[in-house]
């Protein structure tokens, strides 16, 4: 049975972008272990040679024809930009 | 007169013998969901305004042009993107959101001419049973109000059992229409992937998630999927396959009928009721001509595993597009940029959504991949093939929805894993990508028992068919919540 500590939850959040509280780090090793050790019932099937299914539909890539197409309009897009200047998106100083 | 309690094809009568308006319909309905709602809390935002103008100026098109949907209202999940109509997926993240494109099913609801009202409560990002995950509120059972309506596509099933609209759409990823169509005792369609367009559906597990309706009759669902199925270029993964005529599947003829029946469906868990009240309905199928066997289906005990690891790393891709730099909600605790992407995320999200975020990140990190995420991959492929061989022998395999009836609110939201064996005998359907749908059958106590009915691919129209014979010889589906009488109208 894997064991999830404090420290992984603390990394996996990080590479996902959320910040934690050491608190929610040790609630959601908990949890996660718990989900990890009953995900860990696939390891009873052999699956050497079983081939992946990542969609199941036999599906090529589709291309559109390259011609060019109007976007949408640059004020419509802007729409739901919480600050915006001049066209732009803005966002908070991040730099001293 | 009352609207509430009327099917389609009723209503359409009433309409083109100029009994009703639609206008009028589309009031009643409004003035319904204000009277109801309440207590069931399934709509998170109402369109009332537009909804009436578009009443008003349906009732003036020459009645030889509308079809069989015209005029009647609708209420679409919050995580179907609606132009002008503020669309959260029930997150806080997506607060105030107002969508600038209308998602490819709401571009088909307008062309049939529906009446949209409102857009429904769910679990955030479709995470979740029973609608508890939502930022915004927690919609409830209209059966019993101390009840969870099940989820993620709750608000969209209880709004229908507390008959506040006879239609709603709902997104299944991994029951998410079924489960709660059961707890709320009325019929809703996971359609075959790749039945229905999901451009515009806010993604959670793109190889899995699937629109479909919900209605409160099995013919009323076939026409509202007729309405929304097809190839659409702007979804590569909608399947370029004909659409045939649902409505007109409904033969009400199952002479010969091969119904397998998975015995690991029945298994520790499966409540006694739950199992009753199929075997109930298998002997109403025999008695209309069909055969019933017992079948295996000998990897569904991996699948929710499987469920699990594919459709939390599916999410966690998908969902690392909310950044709070374009839209949404957006922290005002930042320091770094990095900080400002971890703080708004943190804020933004709730904790099942968090949750599996994170599985998913630790399944597609590196290390782990080969041994979690590729081999749920491969466990897929077996779950798969059960369904390729079941459909080599039989036209549909038929189980309860949901191991158990709808529990309390509250009960088990503390228990992920607990949470997550709710959706054990559809998420199967899911990994496969097949149809599947959930008709009333039952009760235990006052709560509702689903049928699930599992057709091949691309073959809605028998399981179509069986549901409409189940439920012409039944009569569940005319029972109401007590809710549903205390309206005045």
């Amino acid at each position: 049975m894997a064991k999830m500590t404090k420290e992984e939850v603390i990394e996996v959040a990080h590479l996902a972008r959320l910040a934690i509280t050491d608190e929610e780090a040790i609630h959601f090793a908990e949890q996660l272990e718990a989900i990890t050790n009953a995900m860990e019932l696939l390891n009873e099937l052999d699956t050497e040679n079983v081939e992946p299914t990542t969609h199941v539909l036999p599906m090529v890539n589709v291309l559109r024809e390259d011609k060019a197409e109007a976007g949408l309009p640059r004020e419509t897009v802007l729409k739901n930009v919480k600050e915006h200047e001049a066209g732009q998106v803005k966002v908070p100083t991040i730099l001293e | 007169m009352k609207f509430y309690d009327k099917t389609a094809a009723e209503l359409q009568e009433l309409i083109h013998s100029n009994e009703a308006t639609i206008t009028e319909i589309t009031k009643q309905t409004i003035e319904r969901i204000n009277e109801l709602d309440p207590k069931v809390d399934a709509f998170l935002a109402m369109n009332e305004e537009k909804a009436m103008a578009a009443a008003s100026e349906m009732d003036t098109a020459p009645m030889e042009q509308r079809g069989p949907l015209f005029g009647l209202p609708i209420g679409v999940k919050d995580n179907i993107m609606t132009e002008g109509l503020v669309t959260t997926a029930s997150s806080r993240i997506l607060e105030g959101f107002n969508p600038i494109y209308n998602a490819t099913v709401v571009e088909k609801l307008r062309a049939a001419g529906m009446v949209i009202v409102g857009k429904l409560n769910m679990d955030e990002f479709a995470m979740g049973s029973s609608n508890e995950n939502s930022y915004y509120k927690k919609t409830r059972n209209p059966w019993n109000l101390d009840y969870v309506p099940g989820g993620s596509s709750g608000g969209s099933t209880a709004a229908v059992a507390a008959g506040e609209v006879p239609f709603t759409l709902g997104s299944d990823t991994g029951g998410s229409i079924r489960q709660p169509a059961a707890f709320c005792g009325v019929v809703g369609m996971k359609p075959t992937y790749g039945r229905v367009s999901r451009f515009g559906l806010i993604a959670f597990a793109s190889s899995l998630d699937q629109i479909g309706p919900v209605t409160r009759n099995v013919k009323d669902n076939a026409l509202l999927l007729q309405a929304i199925a097809g190839h659409d270029e702007k979804d590569s993964t909608s399947a370029d396959v004909e659409v045939p005529d649902f409505a007109a599947a409904l033969t009400g003829d199952i002479n010969g009928l091969r119904i397998g029946v998975p015995k690991e469906y029945f298994a520790e868990g499966v409540s006694e009721s739950a199992k009753a009240a199929v075997y109930d309905a298998l002997e109403v199928l025999k008695e209309k001509g069909a055969t019933v066997e017992e079948i295996s289906l000998p990897h569904s005990k991996y699948a929710l595993a499987t469920y699990y690891l594919l459709a939390s790393s599916e999410a966690s891709s998908n969902l690392s597009r909310f950044d709070g730099i374009r839209y949404g909600y957006r922290t005002n605790k930042a320091s770094s940029l990095l900080d400002f992407y971890m703080n708004t995320r943190a804020e933004g999200f709730g904790d099942e959504v968090k949750r599996r975020i994170m599985l998913g990140t630790y399944a597609l990190s590196s290390g782990y991949y080969d041994a979690y995420y590729k081999k749920a991959q491969k466990v897929r492929t077996l779950i798969k093939k059960d369904f390729d061989d079941a459909f080599k022998n039989y036209d549909v395999i038929i189980s309860p929805t949901t191991p158990t009836p709808a529990f309390k609110i509250g009960e088990i939201i503390d228990d992920p894993l607990t949470m997550y064996a709710n959706d054990i005998l559809t998420i199967p359907v899911n990994l496969a990508g097949v149809p599947a749908i959930s008709v009333p059958c039952g009760f235990e106590g006052d709560m509702p028992l689903g049928l699930q009915i599992i057709g091949n691919y691309f073959d809605e129209e028998t399981v179509y068919r069986v549901a409409d014979v189940f439920e012409k010889a039944t009569d569940f589906h005319k029972k109401t919540p007590q809710l549903w009488e205390g309206a005045a109208q």
